[in-house]
């Protein structure tokens, strides 16, 4: 009876041997070798960063590094958000020793600090994992120099239309004193025209030498003669900007697709391909949820991977450039509109066409309207801002990470609101929730009082200066 | 001939060994801290104060107050201006700050603060920055020394006087709505440039 115990307890303990080394080692290859590592997730990701959960090493390069780990992280795809004039809290403000007790409270200098992942249930808007009246670690005696804020409280300095801890380009005080009085739709509402062709003589490593920028006909086409019977995609490329200014077949299509290889025919060239002349539109693009996940190395994203509401028949649709573009026409007016339409399905979107803004985007389209005077959904979410090419060249061009300016959306003020509207009307109409749903369609309901503030600062100014100039 | 090679030989060796001697003595001399903690901020402070001075007197001055052709802007993105010398100054300590972090044997940060903020952010916190800023602006022409803690690091702190040199100085501190103080005079302490060395480095 003994001897059958021990030899059953022997037998269990095998057991659990060869289930622990074989636990250990599926751990071990799901750490080391495996795509996959969401088994070790200790939360689910916000929706900045889910579609990229299974690339854990975009995040956690270094299973042994630090907290300067997660900040390089960070940084790598955020760091431009990161900088002046766009960010007005930047790191720099906060590594002087003398904000050392400062820091004991709240370490702005990491990232981590505000935005902590697989948190959910402690993650509010913007993926802020503080506390919302955060400002009052560094700010707690703004009454003092500000009477108007005297009573406020700190859980409303990031209400609608207030403060932006990174993004308060459009909000600060003497902006908003700027365009003090004005009219809900300005005299001239029409959106800036996008450069590329004027400064191709400027960008270094656009390929001229290959393509002379002069147009091209149907003779000039130089695909390989079984391609080249001219069927409806010679008729599209003709009529674009690409035909007109000396981009020939080869020069999409015969491509050196990765670092290193010959170039060579390939019949449906990817994004890869778009980069030799586009490159500031796809580093863009790779930005925002459209693109992130190729940007990760992981294959592109599908209206299916959403967490938005999408067209059921569009769920697998891979989001790459001609996905929106199309190929050989390359539509932008499809690309503005139909094509976010094909996929998205949420109350904002669904209201679009009912919208004064799609009124005036027919107009303009029929030719009616004035070109940029159209408001089409890119108009607002993939605005025409002014880049830096390089240090020396910008360009007006379509920002392609649409999510640059969602959230909040006090970023979007400025590169589309204002073209169009008053900036007291923009302020209240981003307030609106029910606005926003509806598209637009109608009056704002909500009433931001930060241009009366800004009114009051001013008189406040003059005043003084009318005092000094007395003495 | 055979004396003359080995002569010659012994020669080259003696002058390469001698060469890499020197050559290590110099990084040595290099490397070695001959400079005092004191007269370093002051050279630090000697070419903050030209390079403002210059910047202010023969940019901002000249081109807004005697040309007129530009103005300078706390917004001089927005307002396509000149950037404000103070601002000129803080983003020369920003991008300070974040060279000096990626080297090893460089420590120190600064910062320009006054009693009288345009920007509260800019008020003395420290009791040394406030004990020193108060120093300098009753006794002018002096500088202010100290020893100071902070998060857990022993730091020495200088003060110099920010002597309000140009017009534009003292116009535009004297016309800002957000200015505690309005009555500014040509040659006036309006502030302090804080240098801080890490006592250990």
């Amino acid at each position: 009876m003994k001897a059958t115990n021990t030899k059953q307890r022997l037998t269990l303990v095998w057991i659990w041997l060869a289930l622990s080394v074989g636990l250990l080692g599926w751990m071990g290859y799901s750490m080391f070798e495996a795509e996959d590592k969401t088994v070790f997730m200790p939360g689910p990701l916000t929706d900045g960063h889910y579609q990229i959960g299974v690339a854990c090493t975009a995040c956690h390069s270094d299973p042994l590094a630090g907290d300067e780990m997660f900040q390089e992280a960070c940084v790598t795809c955020h760091g431009d958000d990161r900088k002046k004039p766009f960010d007005s809290h930047p790191r720099s403000k906060f590594t002087d020793p003398r904000n050392a007790d400062t820091l004991e409270n709240i370490d702005a200098r990491q990232c981590v600090t505000c935005h902590t992942e697989h948190q959910p249930d402690m993650t509010g808007n913007n993926g802020l994992t503080q506390p919302v009246d955060f400002c009052s670690n560094c700010h707690r005696d703004i009454g003092k120099d500000r009477p108007s804020h005297q009573g406020m409280a700190f859980d409303t300095c990031n209400d609608a239309g207030c403060h932006n801890f990174h993004n308060n380009r459009a909000l600060y005080t003497d902006f908003l004193v700027k365009h003090l009085g004005e009219p809900d739709v300005l005299e001239r509402p029409v959106l800036p025209e996008r450069e590329f062709a004027s400064v191709l003589a400027e960008l270094a490593d656009y390929p001229a030498d290959r393509y002379p920028i002069e147009a091209l006909t149907m003779d000039d086409a130089d695909s390989p003669q079984d391609n080249r019977l001219p069927g409806p995609e010679h008729d599209d490329w003709l009529d674009t900007a690409h035909a007109k200014s000396g981009v020939n077949c080869s020069a999409c299509h015969n491509v050196a697709l990765n670092d290193g290889e010959e170039p060579r025919w390939t019949d449906r060239p990817d994004h890869r391909a778009c980069a030799q002349c586009h490159s500031l539109e796809l580093e863009r693009f790779k930005r925002g949820k459209h693109g992130m996940r190729i940007a990760a190395d992981l294959p592109a994203m599908t209206p299916a991977d959403a967490r938005l509401p999408m067209q059921e028949d569009a769920a697998h649709v891979s989001l790459e450039c001609t996905s929106c573009h199309g190929a050989h026409r390359f539509d932008v007016t499809r690309a503005a509109v139909t094509a976010c339409l094909g996929c998205h399905k949420d109350d904002h979107s669904l209201a679009y066409r009912k919208s004064p803004h799609f009124k005036l985007w027919e107009k303009e389209i029929s030719g009616e309207g004035k070109p940029g005077s159209g408001v089409s959904c890119a108009s607002c979410h993939m605005p025409r801002i002014n880049f830096d090419v390089n240090d020396w060249v910008s360009r007006i061009m379509v920002d392609h990470n649409q999510n640059a300016t969602l959230s909040p959306n006090e970023k979007m003020i400025r590169p589309a609101c204002v073209q169009c509207h008053g900036l007291g009307f923009t302020l209240d109409a981003l307030a609106d929730p029910a606005l926003i749903a509806n598209n637009f369609d109608g009056q704002p309901a909500v009433h931001v009082r930060s241009m009366e503030l800004a009114e009051a600062d001013q008189r406040r100014a003059e005043e003084k200066k009318t005092e000094m100039d007395k003495h | 001939m055979k004396h003359l090679r080995k002569t010659l030989i012994g020669l080259g060796v003696t002058a390469s060994v001698a060469g890499i001697g020197s050559a290590i003595a110099g990084n040595e001399a290099f490397n070695k801290p001959t400079i005092s903690a004191k007269a370093m901020a002051d050279a630090l402070h000697l070419v903050m104060d030209s390079d403002r001075a210059i910047y202010t007197k023969k940019i901002v001055n000249r081109l807004v107050k005697k040309d007129k052709v530009i103005k300078a802007s706390e917004h001089f993105e927005d307002d396509k201006a000149l950037v404000l010398p103070a601002q000129m100054f803080r983003f020369g300590s920003e991008l300070v700050a974040k060279r000096a972090e990626k080297l090893d044997d460089v420590n120190f940060s600064y910062s320009l603060q006054s009693l009288w903020p345009i920007n509260k952010q800019n008020a003395p916190k420290t009791e040394v920055e406030k004990e020193g800023l108060k120093f300098i602006a009753e006794n002018k022409g002096e500088n202010y020394y100290a020893e100071e803690t902070l998060g857990g690091t022993t730091y020495f702190t200088a003060i110099y006087p920010d002597v309000g040199v140009a017009p534009v100085c003292v116009s535009c501190h004297n016309g800002h709505k957000d200015t505690p103080k309005s009555d500014f005079k040509l040659g006036d302490v309006m502030g302090g440039v804080v240098i801080r060395i890490p006592m250990d480095s």
